[in-house]
């Protein structure tokens, strides 16, 4: 279909293109990029009215859970890849902890054959690093790679035995894959809360932060010795952060990311046990967070991901160390995204890079030729697009989200979360994969 | 508003009650509900000459409004410093209303033993009686609107006075 | 983000559930002490049942064995004229894989009034509480590591009873703070109630650093940390610290925090000295200071039924 984006501010931080333009779509790509503020003449079956509105490439998210292979029968698939795409999100990356696993090539590209007829979001899977994620076997990387996956990891499950890690990083580093690794000790990471007042206060097993640190000494030296390429996902420590700035400063080829939960909060919002706040990481201390924030700014940390889990009320309604981690935040990236861009001072331009082009750059070669427009808004590039309000307020409500995960750490019980910053339309590959309030196609936005 | 001589009443009280208690002799004891009634009993234990000391007695740990206001004060001000096994009891009071105080008092009182006989002497009887219960003494029957409460109250040199509050007109 | 509620209080301030000492205000816990006090009496009388909680079910709900403690809750509520039924978790449903929550939605239909709670996981009773009808009050019985505050309740009337004023003691918890429920509600009820000086002692395993965010002085040398001490608390050591590398052994405990009559010694003459129970001879304590002139160890079980009748009556009357 031809659209025409019309009287919308295009950001663009891939370029660093904050100004009026217009953009027009043909089969699936963008076809022209207005010059500023000059409307765009072009022939469209569809035009979207974006007056008041910001046209950003669409989020990529390098972190969500699908629960894809294993929840088919509650429809999980349609109802997360629709969460996505209300979000803003065109382009997300799941990892390989499914059930069964993403250990077989079959699974991955029943997978991403099944995303594909959904048309909401490009899926790119994570493949197990070992099969089962049981770090003993490695996987055939290769044929994983073929069917689709654009990297290699062991989601939370850390592999205990040094040999294997080694092996693993020297085999897929043949190849230049990429190894995702969440940096958490297996035995010290055990705990249920971050160690610190609160859990000592609460009477929760704790996690120290040397859980994290010891973890992020081992792969360091691991990259040193294999020069294999490493994303560290999901930091959480002040103390972590200094030893990725360290790792970056040597020029060792690894990259990182963080949650939007642990960009936000801290342990202070477990509160009187709220299992919303059950985490892996879990919350750390308001120095962690800040220093994580200015992480994030300063390049230290690559990506800002949702870390988004579905997480059923079953699981989530028990006694916080019986609860299972995980919390909704596909519908939450963006708005907290802007959010946190807002408190740091950055540009828009700056501040959503961390959810389009530098989540690509840490893909690197694995998105193919996808590579040269994912995350940007480039003339002859994928029409992946999010138009959001930048200004709306909104409050997240369970009965708002589309997602099956209803459980997020920013709302309180029925308080909801209040956010600033609300999708308005996402395209993928140039089709309106979602419509706020969807009106008949063509009608005009209402002033 | 209604203006009563607590000193008066009182002296009222003190003759109506030693026919009471002459009844019974030694056998009988002075018991005087907390906390109006507990003044009372102190004031006509000594004025009466009685050896012994009087009782006080708490409805609190079996009032009827529990569930609706919780538990009152004066849990813990019931001391009954002789036998209640065979005693015959003079209960007295400040006010008597709806009786319920008075069925809780009792109860309470059966809690350490079984009387002989237990009557009640009360300074004012203000009718209202929801409960099957009678003094055999008041020194004044009045009748007052329900939205008016009436209490004793006992300056510091122990002369009493009565308290009347139109609860109503405090809103 | 806004503040939350205290879920133990209603709108008024008034405790309709009992699930930590922690936030609870000054006067709430005062009166529960002062009411407690009543019903120490209501204990000496031949009669010593009153009908508070008449026509009420009371519904002991222990997932983790005790039946000391189930047997103290049994006997208040019974004071109180409360019908009790007790439920053995272990063996009921829950461990055919029943929630907790279905497990409780299942007795609140069978007109449950009042549950009290025994849970392994910190939180479990916050969890309840939020979930039962209004007219349903939770007492916690103990969660995890998190909080025991009728324990602790009854320990700071034990503490009242023989030393009157707060503001001048000093405190000494001894023993394996770090996994101790029964050491956590002490701490916050020593601190509500104004007292200047608790002490945490053990060795680091138990007593960790981070222990002193909540208001302790952190000893890991038992001489220091019970000397001049008013009152000192000795803490039940748990066989699971040995096999979590906590300890090597409860003989070298012993050696060097064990409650011995030359150490305590060094506390005032007149101090007294506590054990929520049951007690370890020779590990955490050794006979001669439990059966000693210091020891109220005893008056505690005594003071702990009078307590759970206050809390129990005191919640009852509150409505949500």
């Amino acid at each position: 279909m031809r659209i025409l984006v019309r009287g919308g501010r295009l950001v663009d931080p891939a370029s660093g293109r904050d100004e009026p333009a217009d953009i027009a779509i043909a089969s699936g790509r963008i076809v022209r990029i207005g010059r500023a503020a000059q409307p765009l003449e072009f022939d469209a079956e569809r035009t979207l009215d974006a007056r008041g509105l910001l046209v950003m490439p669409g989020l990529v998210d390098l972190a969500a859970r699908l629960r894809e292979p294993g929840r088919e029968h509650e429809g999980m698939l349609e109802s997360e890849l629709a969460a996505a795409a209300a979000g803003g999100v065109t382009s997300l990356v799941c990892p390989p902890d499914t059930d069964p696993v993403l250990d077989e090539p079959g699974l991955v590209e029943m997978l991403k054959f099944r995303a594909r007829k959904l048309s909401r979001c490009r899926v790119f899977p994570l493949g197990a690093l070992t099969r089962r994620l049981e770090g003993a076997v490695l996987t055939e990387m290769v044929e994983l790679s073929k069917a689709g996956c654009i990297g290699f990891g062991q989601a939370d499950r850390a592999v205990r035995d040094t040999m294997v890690l080694l092996r693993a990083l020297q085999y897929a580093s043949t190849f230049g894959y990429t190894v995702w690794l969440r940096p958490q000790d297996a035995w010290l990471g055990g705990g249920v809360a971050a160690q610190g007042a609160v859990a000592t206060r609460l009477g929760l097993s704790a996690v120290p932060v040397v859980a994290e640190t010891i973890a992020l000494h081992g792969i360091v030296e691991l990259v040193r010795a294999t020069r294999a390429r490493v994303h560290l996902a999901r930091l959480s420590s002040a103390a972590g952060v200094a030893l990725v700035r360290a790792a970056k400063a040597e020029g060792l080829p690894v990259t990182a990311d963080v949650s939007i939960n642990s960009l936000h909060l801290s342990d202070a919002d477990i509160g009187y046990f709220d299992a919303s706040a059950r985490l892996v990481p879990p919350l750390r201390q308001s120095a962690d967070r800040d220093a994580l924030r200015a992480a994030l700014a300063d390049g230290t940390i690559d990506a800002l991901v949702s870390d988004h889990d579905p997480v059923g009320a079953d699981e989530k309604n028990l006694p916080f160390a019986e609860a299972e981690p995980g919390a909704t935040g596909l519908e939450l990236l963006l708005a907290l995204a802007l959010r946190w861009g807002r408190e740091q001072g950055l540009p828009l331009v700056r501040s959503l890079a961390r959810v389009t082009c530098d989540p690509v750059r840490v893909l690197g070669d694995a998105l193919g030729p996808l590579g040269g427009s994912a995350g940007r808004l480039v003339e002859g590039g994928v029409a992946d697009l999010c138009l959001f309000d930048a200004d709306e307020r909104w409050t997240v409500t369970p009965g708002q989200l589309l997602s099956q995960g209803k459980h997020t750490p920013f709302a309180h019980a029925s308080a909801g979360a209040p956010l600033e910053g609300r999708v308005c339309a996402t395209l993928v590959a140039g089709t309106v994969a979602y419509e706020r309030g969807s009106r008949p196609a063509g009608a005009p936005r209402p002033a | 508003m209604l203006q009563l001589d607590a000193e008066a009443l009182y002296a009222e009280l003190r003759q109506g009650v030693r026919p009471l208690l002459q009844a019974h002799g030694s056998d009988a004891v002075l018991v005087g509900i907390w906390s109006g009634g507990a003044w009372l009993a102190e004031r006509l234990q000594r004025d009466l000459g009685r050896a012994g000391g009087h009782g006080t007695i708490s409805s609190t740990l079996h009032r009827d409004d529990f569930a609706q206001r919780g538990l009152a004060a004066g849990g813990d001000a019931t001391k009954l410093p002789f036998a209640i096994e065979g005693a015959h009891i003079v209960l007295v009071d400040d006010v008597l209303y709806t009786g319920r105080t008075i069925r809780a008092v009792v109860n309470e009182l059966f809690d350490f033993g079984r009387p002989a006989s237990v009557t009640l002497a009360v300074l004012v009887d203000r009718g209202g009686r929801e409960l099957p219960i009678a003094a055999a003494y008041a020194a004044a029957r009045v009748v007052l609107p329900a939205s008016h409460r009436l209490r004793l109250a006992r300056d510091g040199e122990g002369r009493f006075t009565f308290d009347v509050r139109d609860a109503a007109a405090l809103r | 983000m806004p503040a939350r509620r205290n879920p133990q209080l209603n709108a008024h301030g008034e405790l309709i559930h009992l699930l930590s000492i922690e936030g609870l205000p000054r006067d709430v816990l005062t009166q529960i002490l002062d009411t407690a006090g009543t019903f120490l009496s209501v204990g000496e009388r031949e009669v010593k049942k009153v009908p508070l909680l008449r026509g009420k079910s009371v519904f002991n709900l222990f997932f983790e064995n005790s039946t000391r403690t189930r047997t103290t809750f049994e006997i208040a509520a019974k004071r109180l004229s409360a019908d009790v039924i007790n439920l053995d978790i272990a063996r009921s449903s829950t461990s055919k894989g029943e929630s907790l929550l279905d497990t409780i939605a299942n007795l609140s239909a069978m007109q449950a009034d009042m549950f009290v709670v025994r849970h392994a996981e910190s939180g479990a009773p916050y969890l309840i509480a939020q979930h039962v009808a209004p007219h349903v009050h939770v007492v916690n019985a103990g969660d995890g590591r998190h909080a025991h505050p009728t324990q602790g309740l009854l320990d700071m009337y034990t503490i009242r009873h023989y030393k009157r004023d707060f503001s001048q003691l000093t405190v000494a918890i001894v023993g394996d703070i770090v996994h101790s429920r029964v050491a956590r509600s002490a701490i916050h009820g020593l601190s509500v109630l104004g007292v200047p000086e608790i002490r945490a002692v053990g060795p680091k395993t138990l007593v960790p650093g981070d222990l002193a965010a909540m208001g302790v002085r952190v000893c890991h040398d038992l001489a220091e940390g019970i000397r001049d001490a008013d009152v000192v608390i000795a803490l039940r050591l748990q066989n699971e610290r040995m096999s979590g590398a906590l300890l090597p052994s409860a003989g070298e405990f012993f050696m060097s925090y064990g409650l011995t009559a030359e150490r305590l010694a060094l506390a005032r003459p007149d101090a007294i000295v506590m054990h929520p129970g049951p007690i370890n001879r020779g590990v955490e304590i050794d006979s001669r200071v439990a059966d000693g002139a210091h020891s109220v160890i005893l008056p505690q079980v005594t003071f702990g039924i009078a307590v759970r009748m206050a809390v129990m009556s005191t919640i009852a009357g509150n409505a949500a």
